[in-house]
Order: C-alpha cells, then sequence, then structure tokens
C-alpha cells in the first residue's frame, strides 16, 4: 500500500504535519459538501483554543504529576480553588493579580497531595478524593465570606478589574503596528469559501493569530516548554525517573522526593491557572461549579495524550473543538459525525492494511455507525457532546492499550529507602 | 476475643476518632481564622443533637451512606477502587422511576420489584466497569470516574428527551419530574414523613455484607485477594472471576443507594435527586475502615452533620464548615492509619528482634 508506506517512512514531525494537513482537508471536504461553513471559520478556531485552554492546562497538571509518578485525581479540586483565587484577586487587585493568586494557591494545593501521597504514603486516588471534598468546601465556604453582602453573592464573586490584552499576527491576521493597522490577508483569503481547502487553511491560521489573548497564548507555549523541560533536561530526566522507577532513581542519586513535590506543585500550578482562566479570562466572575468536570476531561486528555505534551495539546483540541462548535450554533455538530464517519474509515483502511482485521472491522462499525447517526439526526443532544470526551477515552484505553505508555510507577506506593 | 485482636479493634477505632478530633481542630482554626467563633458553632452543631428531629433527619442521611459506603468497601476489600457509586446510582434512579412506575403490582411485590430493577441497572453500569478492566485491562478508577460523566449524560438527555413530565406552573427544571410511582411501590415510613423505614434495609444490607464478607468462602477468597493478590492466585482464587464479581455485587447495592430518596421521599425521578450521595459513601467507607460497624457509626456521623450544618446558619456561620470536614477527615484518617501501620510495622520487628534474641 503505497499510501501507508508513505506514511510510515515520514519523520515523526512530517507525520504529524501529514496528518494535521490531512485532516483540514477532510474538514474542508465536509464543509463544501454539507455547507456548514462554521465548521472550519476562524471563528470556530479561536472559539475552539478558548474551551481548549483550561482542558490543556489540566491534561498537563496531569503529565507533570503523573511523569513524576503521583496519579492526580485532584485536579478538578485544584481548578476550582484556581477559578475561585483567580475570581477573588481579579476582583481586588486586577486580572493579572487573580492569576498569579491562582498559581501560588495551585501550588500548594499540590504541595497538600503531594504531602498525603509522598511524605504519608497515602492512597494516591484517595487523597484525590480528599482534595475534590476539600476544595469544594473551601471556596463555598470562603465565598460566602468574602463575597456575599460586598457586591458578589453566595456563589459568586464580583466582577474582576482589568482584562488581559489580545494579540493579532500583523500583516496576516490585521494586527497593529504602532498605530497602524496592518492589511489582513488572511481573513480576506477565509471569505472566498467556495473552493475548499486554501480558505481553510487560511481560518486556522487566522484562528490561532487574532484575537488571541495573552493567557492563551502562554499556556500554548507551556507545552513545548513542557516538552523541553522533561525531555531536554538533567532535572526533567530525573524527573521522569521518579515517575518510571524511583528505586532505580534512588539508587543513582536522584532525589525522588523532592522531586515529587516539585512535580505536584508544578501540577497544581497548572491546574489552578486552568481554572483562573474560566473566572478571569473567558469570563470575569469566579461561579461556583465552573470548572464542570474539566479538571477530570483534563485527566482524559492525560491518557489520551499519551503523557506527551503535545498529545495532551492533540487532545485538548479534540475535546474543545465539538463544544466550541456547538456553543457557536447546535445545527453545526451533526456535520462533526460525517466528520468522524471519514475519519474512522480511513483509520479502518489503515489497520485492515496492517492486518489488524479485529481493529479495522471494530474501526469500520464506529464509521457506519456515525454515518448512519448522521443520515438520522438533525441535532446532537448536548448531553452526547458533553460526555464525549469521556466515550473517547473509553475506547482508547479499551481498543489501543498497547499503543498507550503511561509512566511505569504512577500511582503505586513508594517509600524511599525501603527494601523490595 | 483474644487480646491481640482486642487491641487491633482498638487502634483501629481509636485512629478513626483521632481523624475526626483532628478534622475539628483543623475546622475550629477555620472558623477562627475567618472571624467566626468556634465554640459558638460547634455548640449549636452538636447542641442540635438533642431534638428529635434531627437525629430523625440524620438517619434519614445516614441510610444511602450506608448503602453507598458498603458499595466502595467490598471492592476496598480486594483494593478494587469503585468511584462509579455515584454514576450507578445515577443510572438506576431513572430506570426504576420508568420501569416501577411502568408496572402494577401489590405493594409488598412493587417494592421487591424495584428494588431488582435497581440492583440490575446498577450492576450492568458497574459491569461495564469490571468488564474492561478483566478483559481489556482498563484501570477501574479511570473507567469508572469516565462512566460516571457518560451516565450523567445520558440519564439527563433521557429524562429530557423521554421522560419528564412539564406540570403546569412549574418553570425550574428542578421541579421537573417524571411520572410518580404508584402508591405501591413506595417504601412505607417508619415516623410518618419524619424516618424512612429503608434504614432498615441498609441496616440488613450491611449484617449481609458482613456475613458476606467474614464469613462465606468468597468473602474469605475477596479478603484475601485484597490482603495478596499474588498469594490469593497462587492458591487458587481466579482474580479475573472475583473481579468482575464484586464489581457486579458493588453496582448493584449503588443502584439501591438512591431508592430512600426516590421510594421514600419524591416518589419520582428528579434531576438533583439523591446527588452527592454515592460519592459521600467513599468517605463513609474509608472513616468506617471497610467493616459493617464501622461504616455504621460513620454513616450517622456523616448524616448529624449534614443534617446539623443547616443550624449553623443561623449563627451566621456558613454550613459548608461541614463540607471542609468531611475532606480533613478522610485525608487525616488514611495519613492516620499509614502512621499506626508503620507503628505497628515497628512494633512487630522489635518483639522478633527480641524474641530471636531472647533465645539466642
Amino acid at each position: 500500500m503505497s499510501r501507508i508506506s508513505i506514511l510510515s517512512s515520514l519523520s515523526p514531525a512530517r507525520r504529524v504535519i501529514f496528518v494535521s494537513l490531512g485532516f483540514v482537508f477532510i474538514l474542508s471536504m465536509v464543509r463544501v459538501l454539507t455547507g456548514t461553513d462554521d465548521l472550519t471559520s476562524s471563528g470556530t478556531i479561536s472559539s475552539t483554543l478558548r474551551v481548549a485552554t483550561p482542558i490543556l492546562l489540566a491534561g498537563l497538571a496531569g503529565l507533570w504529576a503523573e511523569r513524576a509518578g503521583i496519579v492526580n485525581i485532584g485536579i478538578e479540586g485544584m481548578m476550582i480553588v484556581g477559578s475561585w483565587l483567580g475570581g477573588f484577586g481579579a476582583w481586588k487587585w486586577g486580572s493579572w493579580a487573580g492569576i498569579g493568586l491562582a498559581l501560588v494557591g495551585g501550588a500548594l494545593v499540590g504541595l497538600i497531595h503531594a504531602l498525603a501521597t509522598v511524605r504519608f504514603n497515602v492512597d494516591h486516588v484517595v487523597s484525590g478524593i480528599a482534595v475534590n471534598i476539600l476544595a469544594a468546601g473551601a471556596t463555598e465556604y470562603l465565598s460566602i465570606i468574602a463575597f456575599k453582602n460586598n457586591g458578589g453573592g453566595e456563589s459568586q464573586s464580583p466582577n474582576g478589574k482589568g482584562g488581559y490584552g489580545t494579540f493579532d499576527l500583523p500583516f496576516l491576521s490585521g494586527g497593529h503596528i504602532g498605530d497602524w493597522k496592518s492589511p489582513n490577508i488572511l481573513g480576506w483569503i477565509e471569505k472566498k469559501n467556495d473552493i475548499p481547502l486554501i480558505p481553510d487553511l487560511a481560518s486556522f491560521a487566522r484562528g490561532v493569530s487574532s484575537n488571541v489573548y495573552i493567557p492563551t497564548m502562554v499556556a500554548l507555549a507551556i507545552v513545548p516548554l513542557t516538552a523541553w523541560v522533561l525531555w531536554r533536561t538533567r532535572w526533567g530526566l530525573r524527573l521522569r525517573s521518579s515517575g518510571e522507577s524511583p528505586r532505580a532513581g534512588e539508587s543513582l542519586g536522584v532525589p525522588v522526593v523532592r522531586l515529587r513535590y516539585q512535580a505536584m506543585a508544578i501540577s497544581g500550578s497548572l491546574a489552578a491557572f486552568g481554572g483562573a482562566y474560566l473566572s478571569c479570562v473567558l469570563t470575569s466572575t469566579y461561579r461556583q461549579g465552573q470548572t464542570g468536570g474539566r479538571g477530570f476531561i483534563g485527566l482524559a486528555t492525560t491518557i489520551f495524550g499519551n503523557w506527551n505534551p503535545v498529545g495532551v495539546l492533540r487532545g485538548a483540541i479534540l475535546f474543545g473543538f465539538p463544544t466550541a462548535l456547538r456553543f457557536r450554533d447546535a445545527k453545526n455538530v451533526p456535520a462533526l459525525l460525517l466528520v468522524t464517519a471519514v475519519v474512522l474509515a480511513l483509520v479502518s483502511v489503515l489497520l485492515g492494511s496492517r492486518r489488524k482485521s479485529l481493529a479495522a472491522s471494530g474501526t469500520a462499525f464506529g464509521s457506519v455507525l456515525a454515518l448512519f447517526t448522521w443520515i438520522t439526526v438533525d441535532e446532537v443532544p448536548s448531553e452526547f457532546v458533553a460526555a464525549t470526551p469521556y466515550i473517547v477515552t473509553i475506547i482508547v484505553l479499551a481498543g489501543a492499550r498497547q499503543q498507550l505508555r503511561p509512566p511505569a510507577h504512577a500511582g503505586q506506593s513508594y517509600r524511599p529507602g525501603e527494601n523490595h | 476475643m483474644n487480646r491481640q485482636r482486642l487491641q487491633r479493634v482498638l487502634v483501629t477505632s481509636a485512629s478513626s476518632v483521632l481523624a475526626i478530633i483532628v478534622a475539628l481542630v483543623v475546622c475550629a482554626v477555620i472558623l477562627l481564622v475567618t472571624g467566626k467563633d468556634p465554640v459558638k458553632a460547634y455548640s449549636t452543631l452538636f447542641g442540635a443533637a438533642s431534638e428529635t428531629k434531627v437525629l430523625q433527619g440524620m438517619l434519614n442521611r445516614a441510610t444511602p451512606l450506608m448503602i453507598s459506603a458498603a458499595a466502595v468497601a467490598i471492592g476496598f476489600k480486594m483494593n478494587l477502587f469503585n468511584i462509579g457509586v455515584e454514576g450507578q446510582m445515577r443510572v438506576a434512579l431513572l430506570s426504576t422511576a420508568v420501569i416501577g412506575g411502568a408496572v402494577d403490582l401489590p405493594a409488598p411485590l412493587h417494592v421487591a420489584f424495584c428494588f431488582m430493577i435497581a440492583m440490575a441497572t446498577g450492576a450492568l453500569w458497574s459491569g461495564i466497569a469490571g468488564w474492561l478492566k478483566v478483559k481489556r485491562n482498563v484501570n477501574e478508577v479511570i473507567s469508572t470516574i469516565m462512566l460516571n460523566f457518560i451516565g450523567l449524560s445520558v440519564v439527563a438527555w433521557a429524562f429530557d428527551t423521554f421522560f419528564r413530565l412539564d406540570e403546569e406552573g412549574e418553570s425550574t427544571s428542578l421541579l421537573v419530574k417524571t411520572k410518580d410511582l404508584p402508591r405501591s411501590a413506595w417504601f412505607p415510613d417508619l415516623v410518618d414523613r419524619r424516618l424512612n423505614g429503608i434504614l432498615i434495609v441498609a441496616v440488613v444490607i450491611l449484617i449481609l455484607f458482613w456475613i458476606l464478607v467474614w464469613k462465606t468462602k468468597f468473602g474469605f477468597q475477596l479478603r484475601a485477594s485484597g490482603a495478596n493478590a499474588g498469594a490469593a492466585r497462587a492458591s487458587g482464587v481466579n482474580p479475573k472471576r472475583m473481579i468482575v464479581i464484586s464489581m457486579l455485587i458493588s453496582g448493584a447495592l449503588a443502584g439501591l443507594v438512591g431508592m430512600r430518596a426516590l421510594m421514600g421521599d419524591v416518589h419520582a425521578y428528579q434531576n438533583n435527586l439523591a446527588e452527592q450521595q454515592g460519592f459521600n459513601g467513599i468517605a463513609v467507607a474509608l472513616l468506617g475502615r471497610n467493616h459493617p460497624l464501622g461504616i455504621f457509626f460513620s454513616a450517622l456521623l456523616f448524616g448529624f452533620l449534614g443534617e446539623a450544618s443547616g443550624r449553623l446558619q443561623l449563627d451566621d456561620i456558613p454550613k459548608e464548615i461541614v463540607t471542609i470536614m468531611t475532606g480533613i477527615i478522610v485525608l487525616a484518617v488514611v495519613i492516620i492509619n499509614e502512621a499506626v501501620k508503620r507503628w505497628d510495622d515497628r512494633r512487630i520487628q522489635r518483639r522478633a528482634a527480641a524474641m530471636v534474641e531472647a533465645a539466642s
């Protein structure tokens, strides 16, 4: 099969580009075919970016914890703390102070989880659950003390002060240079949407380069930063060794305990940043229940992304995309079913050519099912859009287990200096 | 009871009591820091114990907690973590409200029928996680978390699309319900409108749980798998079978968690029915050390805290301090257990060393 050999002969980076281009092509064809212009509009892309950012941060929080060997079920709780502190800080001192406060508070909650799991060897899942209960209780309690009768409500903070700057790329997306507004070339190409592919690529580029909040850019920058720190620095190698084989690391002098504390502080900060993103960037108030299970979607993203930063980013975008489409117009969502059908059909052919007949027939069945659903339904219920990340994660865990490589020691009990 | 066993029981209960004391102290500090009077708060909170109404409420709240804690504990006994009790409960709630409401049976049979439906649906939902674990080696913590959200979505969608009954004048979504269960499916009250009889079912479940885990072959194999999976397998216990069976029992119990709210109180499904009761069972099971007696008292404690917390608001103290207390109790109890275990290990080592020395 020529197609397959092309794919496997490419270098990993080129393969990502090739596959992404193929995906844009499918989206573009479906857009033209179904007339769902929003499928690849720059508005959809930029709102995907906004929906995906907190999920991305939560997923990275899971990645940092698990790479150091700690399972973090408490991401949701850490996000809740972040969203509360973000709302509180933005109300008292302004928007950036909100994020700053959230980072500090998140690190502290992360350290509580580390104290329980590392120092006291408590079961990681139990400690995570305790963190979630504590975070929910503490924020609800403090909201009444701090916000009620102060311009907010029992479960809501007053409006935060100040906003964040946004970024537009000059020339391509009409950004300003000084006072001069540069031309918006991508915007012009995007409007020519009666032809496939080219306007779609333009709108993708425009979506990620215009009207982007600075905190979004910071969050995106954490992806390559994480990859670099964990895979290219000595500290990162040692941190990962605490997640793979702490005893081997210990015998080589790696300070496993200290590294796990550091990793959990980072994990907590990232999760809290995700929470603050909801209460400071996307809105300007903290509301109780704002995180809405995103911490658990983050957990799913860590798994879906195979404990890799780029994979986590891909997962966050994939999980954010349907939600963003639905936010813009619920009528957009059925087109995704057709996209799913096409993608699954291609995967099925790919698997079939590698003689994985069981997996191939499974994905073929999924493809037919998606196609059938697309033909029969007019609207996809919002509940199913909400459940997609969880369903996808279970399918991936059940079906593509061989491809997943979790850190070998994540979640297991470890006491420094103990013989085993 | 021999001396060693007595000692063990005392140490176990002492560590749970200590965890509660730690939580009370930490919460007192939190109250102080936030400008509230802890003495006044605690006297209001525990003073409520003198009221019959509060005690009845405590028992009502403790009922589902006992069942959900038993559901969690059976998994814990073999290191299997069913976080999905909440989701299993929710799926069972809707199916029981719908199927139980559609049939016509004489009273005791109808109640039994509803219980069967609830247990079957709960077991079905947890069975997915069991199947995934056994066949596809998917970690049950992750799969049950995912299944919680999937169950929540599916139930919300099915309720909204097929089963909700819009009554005139009811505008908020909380009041939207399914069709009422026929009277024959209502579980009778012990004290009219104050205390529901499902409490007795919950206590019976705890007794059965004790018999199952400590007095049967299955229970022995369950505890053996939890204590040392390798040794259990070597002596002929089939780990996969154990996982599937305990997951199914856990799910069946989870299905019953919501029945006090459904059959004993509201008599129809609505969106926030029995919310969090499956989840709170985890805290109860942890504090109760997975033992029926411990679970019984922990459920009473959490039931009491939940019921009495409303009184705090009269003193202008947010009742959410009780949620904080719950979280701290969970964290404290597991930390103390771990510390006690280490202390116990060292004690045994010392004694063994002394014996060796004496012998030589």
